[in-house]
């Protein structure tokens, strides 16, 4: 599943299988390349290859008539991050926002999938995983209904008043969900929840409940058991749930459009309008460029930060 | 009281799960609705229309029949080349090993919108046309690693000892890897394909960008989210999703009864 990629990574670079290092000879010492190549050659001419020229666009100049040429404008990058920085900070606290609502709403789900299902558990897996056989774009549609400003969920919220405390803080506006900062969040939060349940599910399911007993053993309240025990054990499928929740979430342009207004674009919306509509291919690319390199600054730091404590 | 403290993270976890669900529900009863206007947003009466004619509408089956051929081709080409490199990654030493690793993960890693772009200032760079083997090729790449992923998974946790049994049972190579070891693999590669295909078919962000006028069936529910939204769109929705469901509960039962006299 790929929910599960990022720790399987993590514990691949690990020490090899011991049947490695079965010494080959003659022609069969070239096998293992002679399997990886084809793919791994699809891999570098349309995934590595389009990163360079991706590289050489944002640094060139020039109109579509008359064609873009390298002139190592580096300037490029400073106008696009002086113009659109709103739109990146943007980016960054939605995802951050949606990634934290993702934890808060998945990890029960999570537990009880975990912990609490029963002979009910592959049925409750099945249903978190069954809305992705529902394209998300029609998925995400819905949400205009269930939003929608004369609907049940708009009315309740207005009649609790907590729409009055949700526009004071700025996150909606003027009595309705639809086209503001909530409502892309909420439709972030909602379609990368499963990736958030999944690798968390994983590695709660991994914890030996004899783990529990002990803690209740040793006089350990139910919320101290969470904290010490079962929290720290499922740090690996947070780290990874939080990476597999951030990153696309960040990079995303369908919720931003469906949900939002143009007070709610971000840097993905940008990236596409620059590419598709403006043509402006330099920019663009800067842009682009700017967002993969500052995701992997982030991941790395924040593995970093993870793994010396509870990752290794 | 007591129970309500006992039970909280259930309660909360079957909130969670109700949130999942809810765009679902939406979906499947607003493809009986008959809507006023062009867009399909609000409930006005009960009609069964859509589901008589699901390809009332101009283009969307059409759009259809070309993400399923691109789903399939994606995922025959990228099951194959991805168990490919599972196998090179499990079974041998070789160099370069962390770079091919790293190859592999960081499309993972890396933001759609961020593969999308860059893979378009290539094809344009190239002057490809861009239409149906331009999103192939996008769809190839980015289905691989996951490919990678599920196989390498199932392969790393076969019992090597197995394929030595059969080679001193006088297997050759060829009917070791055939009879032996294709098989135990065999559930690593369908989780890896069913992946695959689920991800070409839903597949939206590097279509859109590499598709030129081609229209596959996410870029048809774009689009008609500008245009109008026709309730055939929800009835495909339902359709999809039953019948997704029905082969899962399906294959597992029949799990369950291969399994039985084993245990």
């Amino acid at each position: 599943m790929s929910a599960a990629t990022v720790t399987e990574e993590a514990r691949q670079d690990a020490p090899e299988p011991p049947e490695a290092a079965k010494p080959r000879r003659g022609r069969g010492r070239f096998v293992p390349y002679w399997l990886l190549l084809p793919g791994l050659l699809w891999l570098i001419v349309f995934f590595a290859l389009p990163m360079i020229y991706q590289a050489s666009t944002s640094i060139q100049q020039g109109s579509l008539e008359d064609g873009f040429k390298v002139t190592w404008h580096f300037a490029t990058y400073w106008d696009a991050l002086s113009e659109y920085w709103p739109q990146f900070v943007r980016s960054v606290a939605y995802a951050a926002c949606a990634t934290v609502l993702c934890l808060l709403l998945g990890y029960p789900l999570a537990y009880l999938i975990a912990f609490r299902a029963g002979r009910w558990r592959n049925l409750v897996l099945i249903l978190v995983i069954a809305p992705f056989f529902t394209s998300f774009l029609i998925r995400t549609l819905a949400w205009k209904t269930i939003l929608a400003d004369g609907g049940p969920v708009v009315g309740t919220l207005n009649s609790l008043h907590i729409l009055d405390v949700t526009t004071w803080l700025g996150i909606t506006e003027g009595h309705r969900i639809l086209a503001t900062p909530l409502a892309v969040v909420c439709g972030l939060t909602y379609n990368f929840l499963p990736f958030m349940i999944l690798p968390l599910y994983t590695s709660l399911e991994r914890i030996d409940g004899r783990l529990h007993e002990a803690a209740g053993d040793l006089y350990a309240s139910p919320g101290t058991t969470f904290r010490k025990v079962t929290f720290p054990l499922s740090m690996p499928g947070v780290v990874s749930g939080t990476l597999l929740t951030f990153i696309p979430a960040a990079g995303d342009y369908v919720n931003a459009d469906l949900l939002g207004s143009t007070d709610t674009r971000m840097i993905g919306n940008v990236i596409q309008t620059q590419f598709l509509r403006i043509l402006d291919y330099p920019t663009a690319a800067a842009l682009s460029f700017i967002l993969m390199a500052a995701i992997l600054a982030m991941v790395t730091f924040y593995i970093r930060r993870a793994g010396t404590e509870d990752l290794v | 009281m007591r129970w309500l403290r006992k039970n909280l993270v259930v309660i909360a976890g079957l909130l969670t799960l109700a949130y999942l669900l809810l765009p679902n529900a939406v979906v499947t009863v607003f493809s009986f609705n008959k809507p006023k206007g062009r867009f399909n947003y609000e409930w006005t009466q009960f009609s069964t229309d859509a589901w008589k004619h699901p390809c009332g509408v101009a283009d969307m089956c059409g759009s259809l029949s070309i993400s399923l051929q691109i789903a399939v081709w994606a995922t025959l080409v990228s099951t194959a080349l991805g168990t490919m490199i599972a196998f090179a990654l499990v079974r041998y030493r070789f160099r370069a090993r962390g770079a091919v690793n790293s190859l592999i993960f960081l499309p993972m890693a890396m933001p759609e919108v961020v593969m999308a772009a860059s893979l378009l200032t290539l094809f344009l760079n190239m002057g490809a046309r861009l239409g149906f083997w331009t999103i192939l090729i996008a769809h190839i790449m980015f289905c691989l690693s996951f490919v990678v992923t599920a196989v390498k998974a199932r392969v790393m946790s076969m019992d090597p000892r197995l394929e030595q049994a059969a080679q001193d049972l006088y297997a050759g190579p060829a009917q070791t890897f055939l009879r032996v070891t294709l098989p135990i693999a065999a559930p690593g590669i369908a989780a890896g394909a069913l992946l695959a295909f689920a991800l070409s078919f839903d597949d939206f962000i590097i279509t859109n960008f590499n598709a030129g006028s081609t229209v596959t069936f996410p870029m048809f529910v774009w689009g008609s989210a500008q245009r109008g939204t026709p309730v055939q769109i929800n009835v495909i929705g339902t359709a999809m999703f039953l019948v997704a469901v029905v082969c899962v509960v399906v294959g597992m039962a029949a799990g369950r009864r291969r399994n039985k006299p084993a245990a």
